[in-house]
């Protein structure tokens, strides 16, 4: 079998005193999209906030490419190929649109290399591109979403973990933003994606989670998932 | 939409031109030009402001004393007032800086920073002092010398906010935040303490007198004529502004300008994701308080030189009336704190000139109407003039 990419290994996370991962196991392939599915608080976002270093976890294990990464500072994870665009975009709103992409670059140090990925970025998303001069905050919800991913696609990470990017967005910019992730992992990167709808993840995913209460309830493909009663039942809100 | 709203009032955008840096145009522009017109219009508007004040007060008392006449006395003492409300305002602005840097990056108000001030201050004595008795002081080069003392201030207040940022606040990061506050007043206790003793050992004394009367050029006056009227203006007060326009300028390019600067931006607006881009927070943290130091130091070795002696005390009051002024401009916000500066010092200077005219007031009342500004500002306007313009959107 061939090493994952990103691995988690019994990972337990706490918030204080409130238990938010109970052992989680999950792993994913060079290339692939996984996604995690899961109720509010079922633990989803603290898995990413996990793998990229803001949460601790109190044991348990996270490995990038064979290394272990546990209790690495966010700065550390980032500069080895992780990115995390995280959940309500977290734009920098005093920043210009330019500027939270450079901020983005921020361990890469040759202006041309910068350059050169931010046309990438407004070769997905050529709204960015007018919008330069202009300070973060001022953006509407669907360009701060376009901005978040393009700044963390400025640091050409290997694995891109998406923290519920279609939340608050019309479902014409949703469709959008998962054209744009297929796009994003068909140019070869891995991509972990956390989604309340259920139903476009599986969609575009190869592979699934479903998180229960801090517990990986059920894994499989997303073909299989797609049809298990349970998750039509819980997540696609089907009878 | 909130800035099409503002669009509408051509005030308001005047203001708001003169208070938000650009961020597109040349660089000659963006980090030399618009700097200098901002200090220009901040002082021109601030003189202007009090000035109508003063008439005003002349207007409403026109004899407050006998055989006094309080137009007379405005008319006579204006452009010294403005002068040395101008010198004393920088002083304040740049202490006042690094009160709103770190209160930028970590929501917290280093109480320790009057105390890095005061460090500044010893500092330039202990090099001015050791350049004189090395007996080159008559010899360097004026630019050079001030230059030289200056940076040696800079250089160890900004080490100096480093090292108690990692020993005394980094620690405590995550404790509640009323902990890290009284951190900072035990170590302006400690420092206040320490350089007392020390100078107690070094010297015998701890009032440390810059030897300025050593200089030719720095012991006499500038005679400068406004009309009928002439001031003398002390050189210290042109090195004061020289060297605050230098460093304030060099600031603005520093916020603004470089990769640095953007990375403390990033900080201040969201730490956490901040460090998702691969910044390193902490060493950010450090950047901030070394630069918020570096200006401590420089406005306590100016203000020294203008004084003439430093104590280990001697922090405190201007460390006080600079977080006045911070306060003031709106707390975290840069901007805020050259304008907040600018204000306090003026507004100091025009007290100064125009308490003693009065019975039953003078000169020692003014710290009161100064602190009264920051009463007054924190009931009705906790934001400050400029307030901390975080538009987030969720």
């Amino acid at each position: 079998m061939m090493a994952a990419l990103l691995e988690l290994k019994n990972v337990h996370t706490y918030y204080g005193h409130i238990h938010a991962l109970k052992g989680v196991d999950l792993h994913i392939n060079q290339g692939e999209i996984v996604t995690l599915i899961g109720s509010n608080g079922a633990g989803k976002s603290t898995t990413l906030r996990t793998i990229s270093g803001i949460a601790r976890p109190k044991r348990g294990q996270v490995f990038l490419n064979g290394k272990d990464i546990t209790g690495m500072k966010p700065h550390e994870v980032t500069a080895l190929g992780v990115g995390h665009v995280p959940e309500g975009r977290r734009i920098f709103p005093l920043l210009t649109v330019q500027e939270n992409l450079e901020v983005g670059a921020w361990n890469v140090t040759d202006k041309a290399t910068i350059n050169a990925r931010m046309q990438q970025c407004f070769e997905l998303f050529p709204r960015l591109k007018e919008r330069l001069a202009q300070k973060g905050g001022t953006l509407s919800g669907g360009e701060q979403q376009m901005l978040a991913i393009s700044r963390a696609l400025m640091a050409q990470p290997s694995v891109v973990l998406l923290d519920e990017p279609s939340m608050g967005l019309s479902p014409v910019l949703v469709e959008g933003i998962f054209e744009i992730i297929k796009r994003i992992n068909a140019d070869g990167t891995t991509v972990l994606l956390v989604e309340q709808n259920a139903q476009m993840a599986l969609q575009i995913a190869q592979r699934g989670y479903v998180l229960q209460t801090g517990i990986v309830a059920l894994q499989d493909s997303a073909e299989m998932l797609i049809q298990d009663e349970t998750v039509r039942k819980v997540y696609l809100g089907e009878n | 939409m909130e800035s099409s709203r503002k669009a509408a009032n051509p005030l308001r955008q005047l203001v708001g031109w003169f208070t938000t840096p650009p961020v597109t145009g040349h660089w000659s522009y963006r980090f030399i030009l618009y700097p200098l017109l901002q200090i220009i219009a901040f002082i021109s508007v601030i003189a202007l402001f009090l000035s109508a004040i003063a008439y005003l007060l002349a207007f409403l008392f026109p004899e407050p004393r006998p055989n006094i006449l309080l137009l007379q006395q405005v008319n006579r003492q204006l452009p010294g007032m403005i002068i040395s409300g101008i010198s004393i305002g920088f002083v304040y602005a740049m202490i006042a800086l690094g009160y709103t840097l770190v209160y930028g990056v970590l929501k917290f108000i280093n109480f320790a920073h009057s105390e890095i001030f005061m460090v500044g201050g010893v500092i330039g004595f202990e090099v001015m002092r050791r350049i004189d008795d090395a007996g080159f002081i008559q010899t360097w080069n004026p630019v050079l010398l001030i230059t030289t003392i200056v940076l040696a201030a800079m250089l160890s207040s900004g080490l100096l906010a480093v090292f108690i940022e990692r020993v005394a606040y980094r620690p405590l990061r995550n404790a509640p935040r009323l902990i890290p506050l009284i951190s900072a007043i035990g170590v302006s206790f400690f420092l206040t303490d320490f350089v007392r003793a020390a100078q107690a050992l070094i010297r015998n004394d701890f009032n440390l007198t810059y030897p300025t009367n050593d200089l030719e050029w720095l012991r006499g006056a500038i005679p400068v004529a406004f009309g009928e009227v002439t001031v003398n203006v002390k050189p210290t007060s042109i090195i004061i502004v020289l060297g605050a326009v230098v460093t304030l300028v060099a600031l603005n390019f520093f916020v603004n300008g470089t990769k640095l600067g953007r990375g403390i931006r990033a900080v201040s607006q969201d730490q956490a994701t901040a460090g998702l881009m691969g910044i390193n927070v902490n060493r950010m943290i450090s950047l901030t308080f070394f630069v918020g130091g570096a200006f401590g130091g420089a406005a306590g070795t100016l203000f020294g030189m203008n004084v003439g002696t430093i104590t280990p005390y001697v922090g405190f009051i201007p460390g006080v009336k600079a977080f006045t002024a911070a306060v003031l401009g709106g707390i975290g916000n840069v901007t805020g704190a050259l304008l907040g500066g600018l204000t306090i010092g003026m507004l100091e200077a025009f007290l100064q000139g125009l308490l003693v005219y009065f019975p039953a007031l003078g000169q020692r009342y003014t710290d009161i109407f100064v602190f009264l500004i920051l009463i007054l500002i924190l009931i009705f306007r906790p934001s400050g003039l400029l307030g901390e313009r975080v538009d987030e959107k969720v």
